[in-house]
């Protein structure tokens, strides 16, 4: 039986820093192992445990999407011991990868559907491997429309900007980007997150809402969604919590009788209405 | 279906130092030891360190299987990159002799967690599923003591492979499982019980079990809790708890932890006991916790074993062992808690 406490090594061959701010980077990685890329078979929305050799180890989503071939990517807010240590590795640096874990967004059930993905902040980066996912051209047939709300505080803490960029050329994508407040040059939309889903107001119609975001956002967008009519079983939220081991062990990510690991992280409205609120 | 004899020995207490002197040549023998006035579980060389005169261990053998220290791999960082080195997990066999029968009911409930799932726990399950157990039956119950309300016995042989049972200057030992009746037939020393004898341990096991007075409702707690999330007690209850995170360590069911890297010669990721009772357990890197305060965390705890284990599990995560109770700095007495929720007095308090 594998040991799921094992990190697969890979190499860091890019990394990409996503804000002015210049505290979140994506970190592109490559197995050193043939053997453990094939392994790593992961969907959209699932995370890795990411360990800096040296300082230790945490729970990160995955950002590429599984149409990337030979790499996988990690978006990463520097916060804490292990994501400092993260963010002042080089490339060519050895990183332990172990996942994929988590049960992804509902791929399935969005066939044949319209997707609406409401993303706020550094939280956009599972939303961003389901986006470039559904619009890979092996897959783009099997969905209709998809809109992406996305926010950031202002331009520069916008991430993945040369995908948006790509995005926005595309006519088979209603990309509708957000600041909070106006600021000189930013031609764009101009508002929280919450009045630009009410604004942009996507039809619910043969539709399901993709969201992640702060607390605060998913607080005042939760009210907008059910109001366009999203039905709370195809609402679905991808939740954050604080994690060490990433298969339902150490104990600490439990909402109720459930594991964000393990259960989550994504899970539908009705689903979260019927938990406690502790998260 | 294997079929066993049920076999009953009986071995003089002046003998147990030979007993485990014995054991030690072919098992790793952890066994309860006496050190500045604690009595915890110790991986003994010597007949003589075994100490069993105790009502119960302060620390639950939990340790044995779930270390409060354990490395997980050591690793090296050199030009080449980095080397993984997996930590062996069990050298030998182990026997643990000595553990009360609300702890083997505790590695039972473990037993349950560490294998459910698509990852299993290897660490625990190696060394659990490489041992023998030899209880040892209580005679002396503490008051707090509730092992009896939790669906055990003081007598109690589940999740044992033998049963020490002490009459005066001898143990009697019951074979339990068939794992019990092999070690057993390495021991071809020990001396057949008497009928005299095991009508003895009959009697007192039943006198012992009157003897706990203790007794919590425990009936539909479970199904009570599931409406009293927001119940207004939390927010009573915990003011007097410290958070100090000791119900939790010393609990034999507790089983959270924490994973971090630490160098010395090498570096080694381990993993240590963590509590759901300390601040930093749920605390994210943006600084929002949504565990706060003590109320929270109380709640997890208690919502814990006798509500959200249920429903994974079918089983109430707690044994009775009573340590919490113990060992509370600040008395917090999880009966009360049960007691209260069971005869629905929060019910009507929050009404």
């Amino acid at each position: 039986m594998n040991n799921p406490y094992i990190p697969n090594p890979t190499v860091i061959r890019r990394i990409t820093t996503e804000n002015d701010a210049n505290d979140i980077k994506t970190f592109e990685l490559v197995f050193t192992d043939p053997e453990a890329l094939k392994n790593f078979r992961y969907r959209c929305g699932q995370f890795a445990e990411i360990s800096v050799f040296g300082a230790g180890e945490c729970p990160i989503g995955i950002a590429s999407s599984p149409t990337d071939q030979g790499y996988i990517q990690f978006t990463v807010k520097k916060v804490g011991v292990v994501t400092t240590a993260l963010h002042n590795s080089e490339e060519g640096t050895i990183i332990g990868v172990r996942g994929p874990f988590g049960n992804g967004f509902p791929l399935e059930a969005m066939e044949g559907r319209n997707v609406v993905i409401i993303g706020g902040g550094f939280a956009f980066t599972t939303l961003r491997s389901l986006t470039n996912f559904i619009l890979h051209k092996t897959n783009r047939d099997r969905f209709k429309d998809l809109t992406v709300i996305y926010g950031a505080r202002n331009p520069g803490e916008l991430i993945y900007k040369y995908d948006l960029k790509t995005w926005g050329q595309r006519d088979d994508i209603d990309l509708n980007v957000t600041i909070d407040q106006a600021v000189p040059g930013w031609t764009g939309l101009v508002g929280f997150v919450p009045a630009v889903v009410k604004e942009v107001a996507p039809s619910s119609d043969n539709a399901i809402a993709i969201i992640c975001g702060p607390p605060i956002m998913i607080k005042f967008t939760m009210p907008v969604v059910s109001e366009l009519g999203f039905s709370p079983d195809e609402t679905f939220l991808s939740l954050e919590m604080r994690m060490k081991c990433g298969i339902g062990k150490c104990g600490r990510c439990n909402i109720g009788n459930k594991f964000v690991c393990k259960d989550g992280p994504v899970f539908t409205f009705k689903e979260l209405q019927m938990m406690p609120k502790e998260h | 279906m294997v079929v066993f004899q049920m076999v009953w020995k009986v071995i003089g207490k002046n003998k147990i130092p030979t007993l485990i002197q014995e054991l030690n040549k072919e098992y790793e023998v952890f066994t309860p030891v006496k050190k500045e006035n604690l009595v915890f579980f110790e991986r003994v060389s010597s007949g003589n360190e075994a100490f069993l005169d105790f009502q119960n261990t302060k620390k639950s053998p939990k340790e044995v299987f779930f270390p409060q220290t354990e490395i997980l791999f050591t690793y090296e960082i050199n030009k080449q990159g980095v080397e993984i080195e997996k930590a062996p997990v069990l050298k030998r066999d182990i026997v643990l002799l000595g553990i009360r029968p609300c702890d083997a009911k505790g590695f039972l409930l473990l037993d349950k967690f560490f294998s459910s799932g698509e990852y299993k726990d290897l660490y625990y399950l190696e060394k659990r599923r490489n041992t023998t157990i030899i209880g040892l039956a209580c005679n002396r119950p503490l008051s707090t003591c509730f092992c009896t309300s939790m669906g055990g016995a003081p007598f109690g042989k589940e999740g044992m492979d033998l049963l020490l049972q002490d009459i005066n200057d001898k143990y009697l030992i019951e074979t339990v499982t068939e794992r019990g009746e092999k070690l057993i037939k390495k021991l071809p020393w020990l001396k057949d019980a008497e009928n005299g004898d095991i009508d003895k341990v009959r009697s007192l096991s039943r006198n012992v079990e009157k003897a706990i007075k203790s007794k919590v409702s425990v009936e539909g707690v479970s199904k009570k809790l599931d409406g009293m999330f927001d119940n207004k007690q939390w927010d009573l209850i915990h003011e007097k708890c410290l958070g100090c995170g000791v119900c939790t360590y010393l609990c034999p069911t507790c089983c959270c932890f924490d994973i971090l890297d630490e160098a010395t010669t090498k570096w080694k990721r381990v993993r240590i006991w963590d509590s759901c009772q300390f601040s930093c357990f749920t605390l994210q890197g943006s600084g929002y916790n949504p565990r706060p305060s003590g109320k929270e965390r109380m709640r997890q705890r208690i919502m814990h074993k006798f509500n959200y284990f249920p429903k994974n599990y079918g089983e109430n995560f707690c044994v009775g062992c009573g340590r919490c109770v113990q060992e509370c700095p600040v008395n917090f007495d999880i009966r009360e808690v049960v007691e209260a929720i069971s005869t629905d007095i929060w019910r009507e308090k929050d009404e």
